[in-house]
């Protein structure tokens, strides 16, 4: 516990602390009021509860009384087994108090109760399949399910979600025996056990009849929905397909059909559209920031494609994520690509991205007329400048060659320090 | 009975679920080759594949039921050989990958020029590999991570000649590429034609072709775990 600051401020209201608390955050709010640690006060209610229960009738009224702390949630978080353990302390203490009020059904009955409690509490507990744990679990499974590609989706790949979590199961078994020794214990106690034994018998005769009757045809209700609700799944999945092709395929069709005079134009829609699309169906790039080198390089081609109605081929081999010398690197491959762009004509630019522990390479090659460094005027700063003067500054190298026979050929190293 | 006469033109058979697509490409290449037939199903590829014999079949990686991979499987081996150039617009390295190392002699995108995809369609034809940038890239990546350690070197050190390119039988080998193929792939991942990696690299294109189908043969033959993966996983998706 932390020490409390030595300018004594006014003592804290008292209050709940149902976050850091125990049980339901009575201790923990005594001990900020108090300044005690709260492990001694639980401690002692504890003990209260046990020997007197005083402690019970205390913790209670205090529970009911004491309102929360402001921001502290209504229930604790989960705290699964010590908040158990806080429930049966109060169930014994609660038993024994009545014990002492006079108001008791005899000895007997203290196990079956406190039994049947833990049974329950495991059963409907905080995260127990029967609170919405499970339900939550299997809702996460289709959401896990879903997560693959769109096409994967359409194409049926996830099918094999696992929904039967073990957790869950476990649970509900330890719970249901729990209760079940409970009952058991009761008729024992109530010497009722033989004769309850011999109609269980009859019942339970009934019961595996009913389940090797009916057993089968519920089994096949439980697969019917739960293919149901996945057939439900894909069908959403079309319809959310269908609707984008009609927003942005048909429209971008449309705008083509309009356009088709003009083929620079029609070119760039398709493009664009072609890459969405494709982004889209592998689920993709879907407007995240491009972090990593092959990302930021795609983006940069992706807009020089745009803008200059040209085809970039563009190969990337490795990723690693970017930092400010890779930063360095795209602006210097995008300003290659510019100057690609501008003399490439009708041909595609070739641009190759090689990542390697050791550094990171990029070549921009195009099939125009070419170009000399040389006879480029010297307030010309785009090559010069954008690319070579960048790439030197930050510690790497820009060559600009004629490509073999036709075309230009910029290649951009930087080494990567590991 | 190897390669193709000069003068004759190829048969080619094309393969695509979609009748737009066959249309445009037969359009575009109908002037150099000669289109023997369009199968628009994996049933109908495979027959038509055996009634009509075609040197070069123009497969499409994704159609229903099974797509390229299906066809490929469904061919028995035949003499003269029928060879595969796969086209598609499919960008997932997994696939096109599963395709090579299951026959197919090449692998070019549908945005591929009309003269370009005669001009691959021609080389498949010879018997030689067909690498576009991109699956160039695909096999730059999948063959990786063997390289970063010492260069395996001495054999190519020596000056280039058309000799350094030698068959594959080291089984050690089949894993790994050389520098000089390694060297060959990265030029064709910039853009490179053959006979530019050729005048670059200082040997002749046919010994750049050699590389190639060389690479090709390791990549059928690997067994390394990037591309058995990627194979297991399509053959237990398409079982």
């Amino acid at each position: 516990m932390s020490t409390p600051p030595p300018t004594a401020p006014p003592r804290p209201r008292l209050r709940r602390y149902t976050a850091t608390g125990e049980v339901y955050g009575v201790c923990a709010g005594l001990g900020v009021r108090l300044g005690i640690d709260p492990a001694l006060l639980r401690i002692a209610f504890v003990v209260a509860a046990t020997t007197g229960g005083l402690g019970f009738l205390l913790y209670g009224l205090a529970v009911i009384f004491v309102p929360r702390a402001p921001g502290q949630p209504e229930v604790p978080p989960d705290r699964d087994w010590r908040k158990l353990l806080g429930l049966v302390l109060l169930a014994t203490a609660g038993l024994t108090l009545l014990g002492r009020l006079g108001v008791w059904w005899g000895e007997a009955m203290t196990w079956p109760v406190l039994l049947a409690g833990t049974g329950l509490a495991v059963l409907y507990g905080p995260g127990s399949p029967a609170s919405g744990g499970l339900r939550d679990r299997l809702r996460g499974g289709v959401r896990e399910g879903l997560r693959g590609s769109r096409l994967d989706r359409l194409r049926g790949r996830r099918d094999d979600e696992d929904e039967v979590p073990g957790e869950g199961t476990g649970r509900a078994l330890i719970g249901g025996l729990l209760v079940l020794a409970a009952g058991l214990a009761f008729l024992q106690a109530t010497g009722r056990l033989a004769a309850t034994g011999r109609a269980l018998g009859g019942i339970l005769v009934v019961l595996v009849v009913l389940a090797l009757v009916l057993g089968p045809w519920v089994v096949r209700l439980l697969r019917t929905l739960t293919a149901e609700r996945r057939e439900r799944i894909r069908s959403q999945e079309r319809a959310e397909m269908a609707a984008h092709l009609h927003d942005s395929v048909l429209q971008t069709l449309t705008l083509i059909q309009r356009r088709a005079d003009d083929p620079a134009t029609v070119s760039t829609l398709a493009r664009k559209q072609e890459r969405e699309l494709r982004g889209w169906l592998t689920g993709e790039r879907q407007d995240a920031p491009a972090d990593t080198v092959a990302a930021a390089l795609r983006t940069a081609a992706e807009s020089i494609e745009d803008q200059f109605a040209v085809t970039i081929d563009l190969v990337t081999v490795g990723d690693r994520p970017l930092d400010d010398r890779l930063v360095a690197v795209i602006a210097a491959a995008r300003e290659a690509m510019l100057n690609a762009a501008r003399f490439a004509g009708d041909e595609p630019i070739s641009v190759f991205l090689d990542v390697t522990p050791k550094d990171v390479e990029v070549f921009v090659r195009d099939r125009g007329p070419g170009f000399d460094l040389d006879t480029v005027p010297a307030d010309r700063h785009g090559v010069r400048e954008s690319i070579i003067g960048r790439m030197a500054r930050h510690g790497g190298e820009a060559t600009v060659q004629p490509g073999p026979g036709v075309g230009t050929e910029i290649a951009l190293r930087m080494g990567c320090p590991a | 009975m190897p390669g193709v006469s000069p003068g004759s033109r190829v048969r080619v058979l094309l393969v695509d679920d979609h009748a737009l697509l066959r249309a445009g490409v037969r359009a575009e290449i109908a002037g150099a080759v000669d289109v023997v037939g369009e199968a628009g199903t994996v049933a109908e590829a495979v027959a038509l594949i055996a009634a009509e014999r075609p040197e070069v079949v123009l497969l499409d990686v994704h159609m229903p039921d099974g797509g390229g991979l299906a066809v490929l499987r469904g061919v028995a081996a035949q003499e003269p050989p029928v060879r595969f150039l796969a086209l598609s617009v499919s960008d997932a390295a997994e696939d096109v990958i599963a395709l090579i190392r299951a026959g197919a002699r090449g692998y070019v995108t549908k945005a591929i020029s009309g003269p370009d995809l005669v001009a691959a369609i021609r080389r498949v034809a010879d018997g030689d590999a067909v690498f576009s940038p991109r699956l160039a890239g695909f096999v730059l990546d999948a063959f990786k991570d063997g390289d970063d350690g010492p260069p395996p070197a001495p054999a190519t050190a020596a000056p280039a000649t058309d000799l350094d390119a030698g068959a594959v039988t080291d089984d050690q080998d089949i894993d790994r590429l050389t520098p000089r193929e390694r060297e060959v792939l990265r030029f064709i991942a910039r853009g490179y034609m053959y006979k530019e990696v050729a005048l670059r690299l200082g040997i002749s294109a046919k010994t750049v072709e050699t590389h190639v189908s060389a690479v090709l043969r390791k990549l059928q033959l690997s067994s390394r775990h990037e591309l058995t993966r990627w194979a297991n996983e399509r053959q237990l998706l398409d079982e």
